[in-house]
Formats: structure tokens, sequence, C-alpha cells
């Protein structure tokens, strides 16, 4: 669950994306008819004019991306950007917001596609497919490609301090030692949190079981006492490096943003579990340009613009046609590339409907503990 | 009366009517939409199906949510009282000692309204952030500690920051109430034998009491629905029923119980105040 990215504005958005939800609730209403008539203007015919809204989160592309693809094809693009997968799912639900191409994150994915805001894709026009690497294709969220392709993928594990705790084997048992107590920091997010409770147990992070669910409620009320809060991946990173956390849990791109300006710093996948997540291109119904935004897509997905995204982001490529073109620096973090016993102990945080609520039930019972 | 009161009423409703609209349309339609949406129910993916369903109002009872808006209510009045312990002394100093300086003082009080609440509260997480942080080093460079302390992401910090923010709503009408105090009755007291604590008591704070009573209310209203403060400043450890709202609205996804929860604020506000109002204001001002 890709929450903040490399928004360092993380909580500014989170206010306005609030005020949106708060706007968007209003127009539900007022723009109800309005959906409708633009939804039919997806498959008009005719040339489409030279424009691209492109809506993603904040500061995840490259400085050269779209203005390249600007002179490649003549097309404009103007880019607006979220904060959280929710402002994005609340925005495109008041409907008529004119955006062509969204980057949702994988259980976002699914609940669009249940929502049915999603124009399926042609694939004849994203040739570039080819590069995406089988690992990331056909996940649970969209088993066929039909909706999203990959834009970018990481990990969610743990951050620390190697000078002051020496070499730590990949756990989540750090993260609940009293020794570390007042240094660690948890992600603020209904799903990370529990899910890292629950990996810790051996149950996985979409359990909609009970006592598993309650088991994971004890786990975190424990910990709460020993961590220094719970805050986005984007204010962990600069903590750890400053000292102010020992351990802070964080998003796999922070995590090498930090290792690469300091040696004293390691970043651990833990075992039995942890999280992976993908970020996806996706078309929203109603897109005024879908052309445009399967040319957009399929350019993002070309090697060389693969490969510039993600040694801009830190954040991992599921595009194998880039990886050769991946900064050594970047490559040889540690975390960066994953053997395949690492691979296969990652689990995908998928949507688990009705029992959303259970999770935020139980992150409000922790927090409020 | 007859058609010169018809006219003076088409000119009242002239002089209303923008203002009606405005509210009607920006005020009173959004709560209507949030009172309808709170016996609604939530859609999984968000949205809501219109209906009868009070169970939102009965989930608000659940001893977990009531936890949070009695701990809400209670950061809410130490606020105020804070802000009135530390704001009126300052309030009588500007007043009565301000002299020349009166002005100048009151625009420092409102200085930091011309930053954004958001990047002051960021200004603390840096001012009071890190065992390398400002403040420590501050404190340990007057020997004050000898050690970094934990100063955020406390409960603490949390009230610290609360106060900062909400000090100037009330400065600012307890020094419009003082201002238009009458010197005169201060000195008659004093002549008829009353001590200054006696004259204090007696006849200055008395007559302050509808500054006493817009500043609180200026201030427990805002604190009671505040949510920023509590995420940046106490590390998202402490919920407040602003930050329980933001999370129904947005990860959630429940809309139903979000609106039954602000409708309940809001219920809530409006008894305190009207209480407080009663029990204080009211019977003071009659004293006078």
């Amino acid at each position: 669950m890709a929450g903040e990215k490399r928004i360092s504005r993380g909580d500014f958005l989170k206010v306005v994306g609030a005020g949106a939800v708060a706007g968007s609730t209003l127009s539900v209403l007022a723009c109800q008819p309005n959906t409708t008539a633009q939804s039919s203007g997806g498959g008009g015919g005719g040339p489409e004019e030279k424009a691209l809204n492109f809506y993603n989160w904040g500061d995840y592309v490259a400085k050269s991306t779209i203005p390249d693809f600007e002179k490649q094809t003549g097309i404009k693009v103007t880019q607006d950007f979220y904060g959280s997968n929710e402002e994005l799912l609340a925005k495109l639900q008041a409907g008529g917001t004119g955006y062509d191409v969204i980057v949702p994150s994988d259980y976002m994915i699914s609940i669009m596609i249940k929502s049915d805001i999603l124009e399926p894709l042609d694939m004849s026009k994203i040739p570039n497919f080819k590069n995406v690497g089988d690992n990331y294709k056909g996940l649970p969220y969209d088993p066929k490609n039909e909706y999203s392709v990959p834009y970018q993928w990481g990990t969610t594990g743990i951050l620390y301090n190697k000078k002051v705790l020496g070499t730590l084997e990949p756990s989540w048992d750090p993260m609940w030692d009293p020794a570390n107590k007042g240094k660690i920091g948890m992600l603020n997010d209904e799903r990370e949190t529990p899910g890292a409770a629950l990996y810790k147990l051996g149950y996985s992070v979409n359990t909609t079981n009970k006592e598993q669910l309650d088991e994971a409620e004890a786990e975190l009320k424990k910990q709460k006492p020993l961590l220094r809060g719970y805050f986005d991946s984007t204010q962990n990173r600069p903590s750890v490096v400053n000292g102010d956390l020992l351990l802070g849990h964080v998003f796999s791109g922070d995590a090498f943003l930090a290792l690469s300006q300091d040696e004293d710093l390691y970043y651990i996948i833990p075992k039995p579990a942890a999280t992976r997540w993908t970020d996806n291109m996706a078309i929203p119904k109603g897109a005024e340009h879908p052309d445009n935004a399967h040319k957009f897509i399929n350019y993002i997905l070309g090697a060389k613009t693969g490969a510039e995204l993600s040694n801009y982001t830190y954040y991992n490529t599921p595009n194998e046609a880039a990886l050769p073109m991946i900064d050594d620096a970047l490559k040889n973090l540690p975390g960066y590339q994953l053997g395949p016993s690492v691979f296969e102990r990652l689990q995908i945080i998928q949507d688990v409907g009705k029992a959303t609520r259970e999770y935020s039930t139980l992150f409000t019972a922790v927090k409020s503990a | 009366m007859g058609k010169e009161g018809r006219s003076w009423t088409l000119r009242l409703a002239g002089l209303l009517a923008p203002v009606t609209v405005w509210l009607g349309l920006f005020f009173l339609v959004p709560l209507l939409f949030i009172l309808a949406y709170s016996f609604g129910t939530s859609g999984v993916y968000g949205g809501i199906t219109l209906g009868f369903n009070p169970s939102n109002y009965l989930k608000v009872f659940d001893p977990l949510y009531l936890e949070i808006i009695i701990r809400t209510f209670v950061i809410a009045l130490l606020n105020t009282f804070l802000c009135l312990l530390i704001g009126y002394p300052l309030a009588y100093f500007i007043t009565f000692k301000g002299g020349r300086h009166k002005h100048t003082l009151i625009l420092l009080v409102m200085i930091p309204f011309w930053t954004s609440l958001l990047l002051r509260a960021y200004a603390w997480v840096v001012i009071l952030g890190g065992d390398n942080g400002i403040a420590n080093r501050v404190l340990q460079f007057l020997h004050i500690t000898d050690h970094p302390l934990t100063l955020i992401f406390t409960p603490q910090a949390v009230m610290m920051g609360m106060v900062y923010s909400y000090l100037p709503f009330m400065i600012l009408p307890l020094y419009a109430a003082l201002e238009k105090f009458d010197w005169r009755l201060k000195e008659a007291a004093q002549d008829l034998g009353a001590s200054r604590w006696h004259t204090f008591w007696r006849v200055t704070f008395p007559l302050s009491m509808p500054g006493v009573i817009a500043g609180s209310i200026l201030v427990f209203i805002p604190s009671a629905g505040e949510f920023v403060i509590p995420n940046l400043l106490g590390g998202a450890r402490t919920m407040m029923v602003g930050n329980l709202i933001q999370q129904q609205f947005l990860s959630a996804r429940d809309w139903a119980f979000g609106s039954a929860l602000a409708v309940m604020l809001a219920v809530l506000l409006v008894g305190a105040i009207m209480f407080y109002v009663r029990r204080v204001g009211a019977e003071k001002l009659e004293e006078v």
C-alpha cells in the first residue's frame, strides 16, 4: 500500500485530500448527469486533440520523461498530483475529472475495477508491454492486465541504523524489541502496520479471520509503548537518517534514497513475510484522450524511459528491458535486486472488501489504546 | 406603517439576500447532506445509499469511539483553560500597561495568522524534533538538561501545539472586552476600600466576561475538531474525533459513519456551548 511515496508534503496533501473529499461529497449529486455524459466521450472517432492529463503521485516521474514525450509526440501533457490512493478514488468517484492516465496502487486497481471506473486497455496499442517481466504481469488485482500495466514496484521493510544496532537478521522482531524503545517508527497506514503484525505472527496480510486480526491487534498494542509514533514513509526516512529513529518502517524507495546518502544505514525485508506493492498505470472511464493515454503508457514502458524513471524514483522497475540501464549504485544497494527466496516471501496487499473497515477499527483501537 | 413598512422589508430582504444565498448554498445545504448521509448506508467502496439507518449513530456509542470523543473534549477543554490562563494576563497587560505600544503589541499577537497553521506546525516539528534538534541543543547549551529530551510526538507536544495555535483566538476577544473597561470603576472600587485582588475579581473580571466567553468559544470549537496537530506533533499516537472522521471518509470509506460522527460532534458542541453560556455567561452578565 504505497501510502505516501516521496511526498515530503504528505500531510499537507492529506489535508487537501480531506478537503477534496468534503468538496466531492457535495458535488456527487451535482455532477452525476455530467459524468454519464462524459463517459460516452471516450470512444468517439476522429483525431484527438494533442493533449493529455496525467494524474500521478507527487515527485514520481523523472524530470526528462514528460518533456521528452512532448517533444516526440507533440502531445502537451498537463500534470496534477495526489497524495493517497483514497484521495484519487474520491476524486474519480465525484466524476468529471478529465484525467487520462492515473497511477493507483494494486489494491486500489481492484477497487476501481469493481467500481467500474476504469477503461479497459487496448493492448494492441501498448506493444512495449512485452518489456514487463513475468513477475509483474497478471497479478491478483488485475489477473489478465485488462485494465492496468505496472509503473513501478517496491517492497515495504525496515530501514535501520547499522552503526548502532549492528547487522540485524531480516525479521520483524527488532520492531518489537524493548531495547529499541522510543526509537522505532511504524507507518501510519491501516494495512501496512496491521500487516507487519500479521506477518510477524505468520498470517496472511489479507486475512479476514477475526481471531487472527485480534491477535494482530494485541501484538500492535504491545508494540505501541515502544514506538516514537506512526508516520509516513517520507517522515520515517529522515528520522532514521538524523538519528531520531533507529528503525523505520518504510517503502523501499525511501530506504534506497537514505542508503545512497548514508553508508551506516541498512534495509531489510523481514522474514517470514513482507509486502510487495505495485503502482499501475490505468485510464479512467470518460478519459477524453484515450489514444494519447495509450501512447503515453506505451512510452513509459519503453526500456530507456523505464530506466530513467527508476533511476529517479529509486523504486524498482517492472520493466526487464530497462534493467541493464539501471544505475549500478542503485542496483547494488541491499534489497534492490531480490533473489527468488526473498521474492517468494513477499505478499501483495489486496482489497478485502467490507473487511477494510475491520482493519480501520483495529488500527483505531491500537492508536487510541 | 403599511407602505413604508413594506419598502423597509424589501430593502432589508435585498440587504440580506446575498448572505442568505451564500450561507444557504455553502453552509446549510452541505450540512443537510451530512445529516442525510449520517442515516445512509455506506457502499463498500465509498459512496452512499440514502435511507434511514440509525446504526451509524449506535456505532458512535461503541466504547472505542466514545473514548476518542471523550478524550477530544478533555483536550479541547484543557486547551481552552490553558489559553485563558496564559491569554488573560497578556490581554490585561496589553490593555492597561501597553500605553502607546498597545497597537503594536496586538499586531504582534496577530502575526502568526500571516502564515498557514500547517507551515507553523511543521516549523515546530523542526524545532522540537531530533536529539540534535534546535530545542534540544538550546536546552543543553543552557545546561537545563545534560541529555537530549523527547520533546515531540508526545501528548504534551500536542497540547503545546494546540495552545500555541489557538492562543490568539483567546487574546483578541479578551483585549476587545478589556479595552472598553471604564477605568473610573476600578478607581471607585479602590476608593471604597477594595484591595487590588478584590477589585480584580469583583469588578474587572466580571466586566471582561463577554471576552472570556467569546474567547473560550472561539478556542473550544476549533480545538474539538482539530486533526492536523495530533498527527504532526503527536506522531499519530493519539486520535481525536477529527482524525477519526478523516479516516472514515478516506481509508475506511465509511461515509455514513463519518457523517454520523460529524453530526454528533456538532450536536455535542452546540450542547456544551449552550450549557456554558447559560451557566457561566448569562448569570455573570446579569450580575453586572
